[in-house]
């Protein structure tokens, strides 16, 4: 079987498993015919919160798997993330900003505001970047996505440590979880995700051509501009989506490029969506653990991937010579 | 006939450091060129301006007698190759899908791969040796295979003239010979224009047409090997007191450094001079 089976029959099975398993048990004949026929869902488990959150998992976990491979081929850095151009601290900021000061406690409002704060926050660093010499070299965009980052996550730090009732908010939202959210929620967030979907597969072959470094790519008629501005526009809209919906969620806009490089290797046509798809099995199977593990209370997906996943990265890379960058 | 390069009036620098002054500078259509000259001189800067990776800061550079301004960066990449002098070899990429990349200038989003691409692919990895090594990681080649790669990826671009920037320096020479006879092969075989950097002046001598020596801002000697490659001109370029014999198997020059007089004392007979003062 390719490895883009094998994926595939691994995401089917975890997205089973969301369906199916809870910290509520519902036999699976009941899940299937409330999945059947919505109005005997009597108590709302299964399309009031199971479906949507597998439909989350499977949203952000695919977003966040494309963001990281693009993040790491525009900036050559094998440890970039999407949080490195400033959008995870972009949207933070902007959803403690709400809360803190326009009290703002309705869910999608915040979703509004942290997509704006993930907008606005690349854009500055994207700015910052074109500031200097040229966006030919991808050093500029790591080194002003680091700096307002950390700008952007001071100002956080300092309004949630002054502010008990901010705190309480925010530390819910930073934690980063699949749950409480509902299908009429996560429909507009669609269209930006689709909008970074194809900004990234648009920008497949100009990640190859960048794997060269920028003379390599001028000289094969690489538009640097142009292959940045639309890898800019894949990394914006799809973590902003992804943080919008889930909070920042870590971990696998790092690790899932890796995992999928291991697997079907540097090709881009191939590594976008290989990383697409490990994204999304991975943070649908850590959200299934984490309903399990922690009974009625529920551990949230956040700090499940940070163990767990933390775990198996380092067993990855003892495992598999990891390529490099 | 246009020339395949023509630099008009150059002048080019980084920042407020100027490099090169007013050069002029045909390439004739096929022939292989090579710019020499000390470090710093400005050979790889001139490559680069040739290969539109820099913008000059007064001057034209004409490719086939059209501005390289005029042209978009695509239309380039159709009529000429670069290959830099460090180019990044890409995370767990084989050969074949390293050398497919050569084809980016001839597709576009409607008009994908298609299979002229392959057959020009598979051309340019059996001319240059790699078919056998197709389906190997680029990052575990030798450093001779992994030139002989760069290079193939150069010719699947199928342009009429390649720029080539160092493209011997870390390898030993019986791979600067290999890599060097490839180049000729490629001149004879599709007549292209190359224009090449390269540091060992006898291997210069032995490969190419034509020598441009590049000094102080300009051009100090341009034309065949046995006119350019003369003592006086080794030491205005580079401050070398050299002999030029003709290599005994190829007739072209070959350059030996003289030492300077008197002959440094080996290092065994300096040892003991110092042991002596002490």
């Amino acid at each position: 079987m390719t490895t883009f089976g094998v994926l595939t029959v691994a995401l089917l099975v975890t997205l089973a498993a969301s369906l199916f398993l809870g910290s509520n048990p519902v036999s699976p004949a009941t899940v299937l015919q409330a999945l059947l026929d919505p109005a005997t869902d009597t108590e709302a488990i299964v399309w009031g919160s199971r479906v949507p959150r597998t439909v989350l998992g499977l949203l952000v976990g695919t977003a966040l798997g494309m963001a990281g491979t693009v993040m790491q081929g525009q900036t050559g850095n094998p440890l970039a993330d999407p949080g490195l151009f400033g959008v995870s601290a972009g949207a933070s900021l902007a959803v403690v900003l709400g809360v803190f000061v326009l009290h703002v406690n309705s869910l999608g409002l915040t979703l509004a505001l942290s997509l704006v704060g993930a907008v606005i926050a690349s854009v500055v660093v994207f700015g910052v970047a074109a500031l200097g010499r040229d966006l030919a070299s991808p050093v500029p965009l790591a080194i002003a996505g680091t700096a307002v980052s950390a700008l952007l996550g001071a100002v956080t730090s300092f309004l949630v440590l002054n502010d008990a009732e901010t705190l309480e908010a925010y530390r819910i939202w930073v934690v980063g979880s699949l749950s409480g959210r509902s299908l009429a929620e996560v429909g507009p967030v669609v269209l930006l995700l689709a909008g970074g979907l194809v900004c990234a597969l648009v920008n497949a072959r100009s990640l190859n051509n960048l794997a060269l470094g920028s003379e390599m790519a001028r000289g094969l008629g690489e538009s640097l501009t142009r292959a940045r501005l639309v890898g800019l526009g894949a990394i914006t809209f799809l973590t902003a989506g992804a943080v919008a919906l889930a909070g920042p969620i870590g971990f696998i806009g790092l690790t899932a490029p890796h995992v999928g490089r291991a697997l079907v290797g540097g090709d881009h046509y191939r590594l976008l969506p290989a990383s697409a798809l490990v994204g999304a099995v991975t943070l649908l199977a850590c959200d299934v653990v984490g309903r399990l593990i922690g009974g009625q209370a529920e551990v949230a997906v956040g700090v499940v991937l940070a163990v767990l996943g933390g775990v198996a990265f380092v067993v990855i890379v003892r495992r598999a010579k990891l390529a490099v960058l | 006939m246009n020339p395949a390069l023509h630099a008009e009036d150059l002048t080019l620098g980084y920042d407020r450091t100027v490099v090169l002054d007013h050069l002029d500078l045909a390439i004739e259509s096929g022939t292989v060129t090579t710019l020499i000259g000390a470090n710093g001189c400005g050979k790889s800067t001139l490559l680069k301006a040739f290969g539109r990776l820099l913008a000059p800061t007064a001057g034209t550079v004409r490719l086939d007698g059209t501005p390289l301004s005029a042209l978009s960066t695509r239309e380039i990449a159709r009529r000429l190759a670069v290959l830099p002098q460090r180019p990044l070899t890409p995370a767990a990429t084989s050969v074949r899908d390293l050398v497919m990349r050569g084809r980016h200038p001839h597709q576009s989003l409607l008009r994908p791969w298609t299979p002229g691409d392959a057959d020009k692919v598979a051309a340019a990895m059996s001319a240059t040796g790699v078919a056998d090594i197709a389906h190997r990681d680029v990052n575990e080649l030798s450093g001779g295979q992994l030139q002989r790669a760069w290079i193939a990826l150069v010719l699947a671009q199928e342009t009429s003239t390649i720029l080539l920037d160092e493209p011997t320096t870390f390898l030993d020479l019986a791979h600067q010979l290999d890599v060097l006879r490839l180049v000729r092969t490629i001149n004879a075989e599709r007549g292209s224009t190359i224009v090449m950097v390269l540091h060992d002046l006898s291997l210069a001598a032995r490969f190419s047409d034509r020598l441009v020596v590049l000094h102080d801002g300009g051009v100090l000697a341009d034309g065949g090997p046995w006119d350019v490659l003369t003592p006086g001109v080794l030491r205005v370029a580079f401050g070398l007191d050299a002999d030029v014999i003709p290599d005994p198997r190829t007739g072209t020059p070959l350059v030996v450094p003289l030492e300077p007089s008197p002959p440094a004392a080996p290092a065994e007979a300096r040892a003991d001079e110092l042991q002596t003062v002490a």
